[in-house]
């Protein structure tokens, strides 16, 4: 019973104090003066905003990535005490007092530091010796970029630590796979890979491809795994299962995980409410939430509505009409109805409430008890102000002549009927008899007599029209378009029949109760819909850069310049190691395709188990600079270099693995062997040199004059700022 | 063809052999292994079909024939055999066909192993696939051929397409985004059926009156029709299967969608014939390895690469079959460099083969088709503009044609100024205002391509208004890094810049015309600069590659490409950016130059050569297609929309009254077509995975189950080369960009459906109607799909009449998604 009490409880400890040697000077090579300089350094100014919004607790919406890397910035704002107060305007503004500068740029900076051991770790794992593992770590210690991107609040350092952190938890998995697979140790990495890797894709989406690698390579492995009839076929099922679940599932759940946090912190309405549709503001305090307060939720016959149409571009606008009527003939020649301009308007406004009518019926008030509206009911709309029918008909419309005008009729005693009569589909229905609901519906209005359907073509008006978007009746489109869909936003139910008093009631402020039953799911998939799909300016930068300038640093970045003195900072990397991972990729991939060949060939050079290392390596540090690299010829927004160093930390890993592979099978004889070591020495050393020289556009510490400004200044395109005195 | 065909027998005949399955040598599951390398040594060298694409006891049975009826035994598999022994006798094809008919003599038939036949009924059988063949060809013919001549008006983009033959019969120069090859053919078919090439082609709906049309629209369904037999003898060849073939058939011949392409002068159907026939080439090609050099080995190799050079010369999505049949030689060349039995001169020489007929061969034809363009065009036309000055110096009518203008620029000359970015055009400017809160409100300064009076600008010099044309003053030369200013001829008005956001270009500055005849201020000096030249050198007409930088902003004068408003003309921006990076959009040349007071040179000495009119054409053609972006709030389709049939296109007709066609794939097919690449996957896998665990398949099921992976693979390949690129695009997308990998599709629905059935079969031959239930589901597909087309082909061949959504059209229960519209 006692049984494990037989045996004494022993701790061994086992320290590497190459880790713990590397770990210390990472730590001190990053957090050195780390508040320094106390002003907004470039893309802090960026970051720094959302920052704020974590504080404030205010909803925003960012483009360029998934919520954790913002959360991560904003912990550690909240461990430093950050109110949020602070106007993030311009590079180079100096931080007030109440920004906690040392923690805020603390994270990033420990993951910097911690990339330098796990760099060391990976080699390791990879199977290779302790020098080329101490060689990676301390290639990725010396790295000027790296250096200069952990210590400010960006998250490039981030997304490395986890793409690393994913990368060693699979190795230490799949070792781990040999001796004990289920063991406690082998689950831990496991479900740390899938961890890691959501944390990756959930600070940019760049991280995606790392994850892709991972899988990639799991996959491979998996699929060895099938072919391996040792196992019996239920093991192998637990395998693929525990796999499955630890790298699809989890990472899926976790990355949910980040988003709900993020909504969850964020419930307070801000600047960016505009672009999320109506029932998403509802759902934020203090936002639409305010105005709705209290609405009714059905639509009934006789309610005062005003019209929100779904696609909100170029602009999130309003069904809208006015007194002015469209001009009788254009600019180009042809004619128009002359009838009462609709439009789409991008404010709020009295003269976007438009009233519900039954087409039997003249009265324009809710019965008691409201009768609501369904899908299929065909439906008038009066505009509130001027008590005009919305109308369509066979007349070119403004400025989309192939769509049909869309007006407000004015009776002009011509051979031109009112043609007002509108059906209702509900397009999100759950059956053909469903309520119109106030957010929740979104409709489309399809014209009885022409089957032309409201729609927002997005084309400002010239003067006559205010520059407000054009609204036109499609004829020739049936197919589903968010521009062609509508939702109400603000709605109550119409009391007087009289049109003044009608015009009072539409003044005053609506106030009634709040629908705030948006699930989480609805919330979430809405909110990463529009970040994927929001459009960022294609603004041409100054420091920007192509892919092909970054294989051999041909260009560099300047970060912040002393608003006094000439110390500044610059992302720019040390040129030595940029060079020779470049060359050592090369080497692998001429080495890689060789082996290859005369493998095919059944000549073997490399022992059986030194090949698969050899692989395996090249498929995590080539495969990784790759994957980390290449698509980004394909993407069309404005890059930078500091998008390179993802790709960058692999080919560093890269180097130390060419090299020992070179001196090891490569070099035949000890001299060779002696002699090769020198040279990597001597490189090894001018890289240390390298760093050195660059070190004071690295940490910005030291002003320097202009002829030594000068004569760092190595390649023409390099952009160093030299003051004029 | 002949070849494969008469091999096909022999191995159908083969198949009758009883030898058993197992006997053939190594033990199976290593055998099953190696079985994915073709060309490895544990196939004897001459089997290579059978092994890939035959069923086993297919496989064992001509094996057998062929030992007997080729080599001596010695030169079997040893290295020195293989490379001493002379070319004919390797490919022993002859050999092995007479063999084959003779071992067939006394065999049965494929189908019916038991039931052993007479000579006579092998020989009907024969005949009986000849006419099958007959019967497919036929029918898709019948069915393009059709109704041919309706709607008489122009269709869709035939006003393109049809425009562009005319300019080829009327060798006027014109622009566009696709290669030349598709329209040259069109205008051949035009000029050979006597289209004199005079119908305008305007605007969709024009009738072609007593114009002919019908050579071009017959071209056209000639080659689509041509795609049905073409699919039929791929999937004959790599399913080994008649039934396969013919449902595949089936599937093509009534889908309205193809049907309607192939009917009207589009570049789709000749894109597609090319894509399938260098599909279809490639699969014989690689039924031919086992007899390398032989003559249809040639034959089928060389015809690839025509076809490769076809499909590109048409469309640049041509590219897509070029990559597969690049793996798929790629693939092919890693199992021969794994033969050892293979010196390195044996696989030089595939190497080099492979080199010159699919590399060397199609870039050459390739090349040829340019040529041709180049020489046919000869004589000014619209697409001028949109060429370099020196190009356009080529053609007949063109201002520039056989033109002699001064050498060297000089104070006083009138120029035209065109940007070095291809498209661009020319420095323009006219008497209209930036509009209010655009910038200052002083004179546009745009990019036009066209050309105009208001391009003109003299060059003077920045301090002084004197007329440099006066002739008592000596001509003086501008040189490299003098201050100009830049006077527009027609307006009087200086190129003027200054610290204004350009109108949408925000981070540059705005450029306009300022000035009351010629005197402005500082901000309009311009230095001008020759990239890579020495300060102090004159400026060549043409030749110099010149850069016009601000001087008291130091910004460069570029255009960046965006079509200004309405209030612009929709020309293009001109800006002044402050980033000093080298672009082609901020280089210009001077192109029209007069000044009487210099003597001319001929621009003769300035035509590009070839090499360079090639470049050029390519490079406006890529910024051409990049340049077709959809506008916001415009309905464009996209890719996902399309294999779900989402949404066809009209090709002709709105209205209730009008004659309607619309572009919209035969649902049934369509879906089929979807159903089966999830079934294919799904089983494919399985498979896959029982090949991995070892799991050892019964001889009937491993064959079927190579037909699924090598086969069905292929095609499945093709597919996703065809449609998963579209996915990065940035351009405008139609639903047509789908009809290719619609073809690959319908090959893997046939192939798939076949190999199943036929699974099923096996796995029911205990009961009785087992031997039906192959037979009944071919049967009922092909009926299926046969019924279909007949609900659904009036949207091909045109219908008047109400709209589907009105209840007394004949098509109202047909609207099946509420997205078709027709």
């Amino acid at each position: 019973m006692l049984g494990f009490l037989q045996h004494p409880v022993v701790v061994t400890a086992e320290v590497n104090l190459n880790m713990v040697a590397l770990t210390a000077v990472g730590l001190l090579s990053r957090l050195w003066q780390l508040a320094y300089p106390r002003a907004v350094v470039f893309d802090e100014v960026y970051y720094g905003q959302y920052i704020s919004f974590y504080m404030k607790r205010i909803f925003f919406l960012d483009g360029s990535g998934p919520p954790f890397g913002h959360m991560l910035l904003a912990l550690g704002g909240y461990l430093g005490g950050f109110d949020g107060n602070f106007l993030w305007n311009r590079i180079g503004a100096e931080y007030s007092s109440n920004v906690p500068v040392w923690s805020l740029r603390l994270l990033p900076a420990l993951s910097g530091a911690l990339s330098v051991p796990m760099a060391y770790e990976i080699v390791w794992e990879l199977g290779f010796s302790h020098c080329a593992a101490t060689g990676a770590a301390l290639l990725m210690l010396i790295e000027n970029a790296l250096i200069t991107q952990s210590r400010l609040m960006l998250l490039e350092s981030v997304l490395i630590f986890f793409n690393l952190l994913a990368v060693l938890s699979y190795l230490k998995f799949s070792n781990s796979q040999k001796h004990g697979p289920f063991s406690p140790r082998w689950w831990f990495w496991l479900v740390l890979t899938g961890v890691a890797c959501s944390c990756a894709v959930g600070i940019k989406y760049v991280g995606v491809f790392t994850y892709l690698l991972v899988l990639g390579v799991a996959a491979v492995h998996a699929w060895h795994l099938i072919g391996d009839q040792t196992l019996s076929n239920v093991r192998v099922l637990c395998h693929l299962l525990a796999r499955a679940v630890a790298l699809v599932v989890l990472p899926a759940l976790v990355y949910l995980l980040f988003f709900y946090i993020h909504l969850l912190l964020l419930y307070r309405s801000g600047p960016h409410d505009q672009i999320m549709s109506s029932a998403f503001q509802a759902s934020l305090e203090g936002g639409l939430a305010r105005v709705t307060q209290g609405q009714p939720l059905e639509v009934a016959f006789g309610s005062q509505i005003t019209l929100k149409n779904i696609f909100g571009q170029p602009v999130p606008c309003w069904l809208h009409s006015h007194q002015s009527t469209y001009p009788m003939i254009y600019e180009n020649g042809r004619g128009s109805s002359h009838q009462q301009q609709v439009t789409c308007y991008p404010f709020k406004d009295v003269n976007n409430w438009w009233i519900v009518k039954d087409p039997g019926r003249h009265q324009l008030v809710v019965n008691n008890p409201p009768r609501p509206v369904r899908h299929g009911d065909v439906v008038q709309l009066v505009h509130g102000m001027t008590t005009r029918l919305l109308n369509t008909h066979d007349v070119a419309a403004p400025l989309s002549p192939h769509a049909q005008e869309v007006s407000c009729y004015v009776d002009y005693n011509i051979s031109m009927p009112p043609q007002s009569l509108w059906r209702l589909e509900i397009v999100n229905r759950e059956s053909d008899t469903d309520v119109w609901k106030t957010i929740l519906s979104e409709v489309r209005f399809v014209h009885v007599n022409t089957s032309a359907i409201l729609k927002l073509s997005g084309v400002p008006l010239p003067d006559w029209g205010f520059r407000q978007l054009e609204v036109v009746g499609e004829k020739l489109f049936w197919g589903h378009h968010e521009s062609t869909v509508w939702n109400v936003e603000e709605h109550r139910y119409g009391r007087s029949q009289e049109q003044k008093e009608r015009e009072l009631e539409l003044h005053s402020p609506t106030q009634m109760d709040i629908s705030r039953n948006l699930t989480f799911m609805a919330r979430f998939s809405e909110l990463q819909w529009r970040m994927l799909t929001v459009r960022s300016d294609d603004s041409e930068h100054k420091y920007s850069s192509t892919p092909l300038d970054w294989v051999m640093l041909d260009t560099n970045i300047a970060y912040w310049l002393h608003p006094r003195t000439s110390a500044q900072i610059h992302l720019l990397g040390n040129i030595v190691i940029w060079a020779s991972a470049s060359l050592a990729t090369l080497v692998y991939a001429l080495l890689f395709v060789w082996y290859l060949l005369r493998r095919r060939r059944r000549v073997c050079d490399l022992p059986e188990d030194r090949w698969l290392r050899w692989v395996l390596a090249g498929a995590v540090c080539a495969g990784g600079w790759a994957v980390n690299y290449l698509p980004f010829f394909l993407m069309e927004k404005t890059l930078f270099l500091y998008h390179y160093l993802p790709a960058l930390t692999f080919q560093i890993l890269l180097l130390p693995v060419v090299l020992e592979h070179v001196s090891d099978h490569l070099c035949r004889s000890q001299l060779q062997r002696s002699l090769f070591t020198a040279l990597v020495m001597a490189w090894f050393t001018s890289a240390c040199h390298v760093s050195n020289m660059l070190r004071p556009l690295t940490y910005g510490d030291r002003s320097l004059s202009p002829s030594e400004l000068k004569a760092l200044r190595w390649k023409d395109s390099w952009d160093i700022l030299i003051r004029k005195y | 063809m002949l070849c494969a065909t008469s091999r096909l027998l022999a191995a159908r005949a083969a198949s009758a052999l009883p030898a058993h399955p197992r006997g053939r040598g190594p033990a199976p599951r290593s055998r099953r292994r190696e079985l994915h390398f073709p060309g490895h040594p544990e196939l004897p060298p001459g089997d290579f079909l059978a092994g890939r694409f035959a069923r086993p006891s297919v496989l064992a049975g001509r094996r057998a024939i062929l030992r007997r009826g080729r080599m001596p035994p010695a030169a079997g598999g040893g290295l020195a055999g293989s490379e001493l022994r002379p070319r004919r006798s390797r490919c022993g094809s002859r050999a092995a066909r007479a063999a084959g008919r003779d071992g067939a003599t006394e065999a049965a038939t494929a189908r019916s192993p038991k039931r052993p036949a007479p000579p006579s009924s092998r020989r009907f059988e024969a005949a009986g696939r000849w006419a099958l063949l007959a019967l497919v060809t036929l029918t898709s013919f019948a069915t393009r051929f059709h109704r041919l001549d309706q709607p008489p008006h122009i269709c869709w983009d035939e006003t393109h397409f049809g425009k562009m033959g005319s300019y080829y019969i009327n060798r006027t120069f014109f622009f566009d985004v696709h290669p030349p090859l598709g329209k040259m053919l069109i205008g051949l078919a035009g000029y050979l059926s006597g289209y004199d090439g005079s119908f305008l082609f305007q605007k969709p709906g024009d009738n072609y009156e007593h114009h002919s049309y019908m050579g071009m629209r017959g071209f056209c369904a000639f080659l689509g029709s041509m795609l049905i037999p073409l699919a039929y003898l791929t999937v004959l060849e790599l399913s080994r299967s008649l039934p396969a073939a013919l449902l595949t058939a089936a599937l093509l011949t009534f889908d309205t969608g193809c049907l309607t392409l192939s009917q009207y002068i589009l570049l789709d159907p000749i894109l597609m014939f090319f894509i399938m026939a260098a599909m279809l080439s490639m699969v014989k090609y690689n039924a031919c390895a086992s007899r390398p050099f032989s003559a249809p080995w040639w034959f089928w190799l060389s015809l690839t690469g025509i076809n490769l050079a076809g499909a590109l010369g048409v469309k640049f999505v041509g590219l897509f079959i070029i990559l597969q049949v690049g793996w798929n030689t790629l693939s092919d060349l890693w199992h021969l460099f794994g033969d050892l039995s293979l010196s390195m001169v044996t696989l030089g020489k595939h190497l080099t083969a492979r080199i010159l007929c699919l590399i060397v061969l199609p870039l050459a034809l390739y090349i040829a088709t340019y040529a041709v363009h180049f020489m046919v065009l000869n004589k000014s036309g619209p697409g001028d503009g949109f060429f370099s000055s020196a190009f356009q110096a080529r053609l007949s009518g063109n201002n520039l044609h056989n033109a002699s203008i001064p050498e060297h620029l000089a104070y006083g000359s009138v120029i035209t100024v065109k940007n070095l970015r291809m498209a661009i055009g020319y420095l323009h400017s006219h008497r209209h205002f930036y509009p209010e809160g655009i910038g200052a409100r002083q004179q546009q300064v745009t990019t036009y391509l066209h050309k105009d009076y208001n391009n003109l600008w003299i060059i003077k010099k920045h301090n002084s208004n004197s007329d440099p044309l006066d002739p008592s003053l000596p001509v003086e030369f501008v040189r490299h890094g003098d201050i100009i200013r830049l006077e527009h001829k027609e307006t009087s008005r200086n190129l003027h810049s200054h610290y204004h956001e350009a109108p949408l270009t925000r981070k540059h500055y705005q450029v306009t015309g300022y000035g009351i005849n010629g005197s402005g201020d500082s901000n309009d000096f311009w230095r001008i600069e020759v990239i890579n030249r020495k300060f102090g050198n004159r400026i060549k007409v043409l030749r110099s590659r010149i850069r016009l930088i601000h001087l008291v902003t130091g910004c460069v004068l570029g255009s960046s490409g965006k079509v200004l408003p309405k209030w612009g003309w929709e020309q293009l921006e001109v800006t002044c950016t402050p980033y000093l990076k080298e672009t082609l959009s901020s280089i210009w040349n001077v192109e029209d130059h007069i000044n009487p007071k210099l003597p001319n040179i001929s621009l003769e000495v300035l035509q590009p050569s070839f090499p360079e009119i090639m470049l050029e054409s390519h490079m406006v053609m890529i910024r051409g297609n990049n340049g077709l972006k959809p506008k916001d709030n415009e309905f464009t389709s996209k890719p996902w929309h399309w294999p779900i049939n989402f949404q066809g296109l009209r090709f002709s007709g709105v209205n209730d009254t009008d004659f309607r066609v619309y572009l919209l794939g035969n649902p049934v097919v369509w879906w089929l077509n979807l159903l089966s690449i999830a079934l294919y996957v799904l089983s494919a896998s399985v498979f896959a995975v029982a090949v991995q665990r070892g799991a050892c398949l019964p001889a009937e099921v491993e064959g079927l189950s190579q037909v699924l992976l090598r086969g069905g693979g292929q095609l499945l390949f093709g597919w996703m080369m065809h449609y998963f690129p579209f996915f990065l695009m940035g351009r405008v997308l139609y639903f047509h960009h789908y009809f290719p990998a619609m073809l690959f599709s319908s090959m893997l629905t046939g192939l798939l459906w076949d190999t199943l059935l036929q699974l099923c079969a096996w796995s029911l031959a205990s009961y009785p109607l087992a031997r039906c239930v192959h037979a009944l589901g071919i049967l009922s597909l092909l009926l299926g799909t046969a019924y279909s087309f007949y609900l659904f082909h009036p949207l091909a061949y045109g219908m008047v009449g109400p709209l589907a959504q009105d209840p007394r059209s004949p098509m109202a229960g047909l609207r099946w998604l509420e997205s078709w519209d027709f």
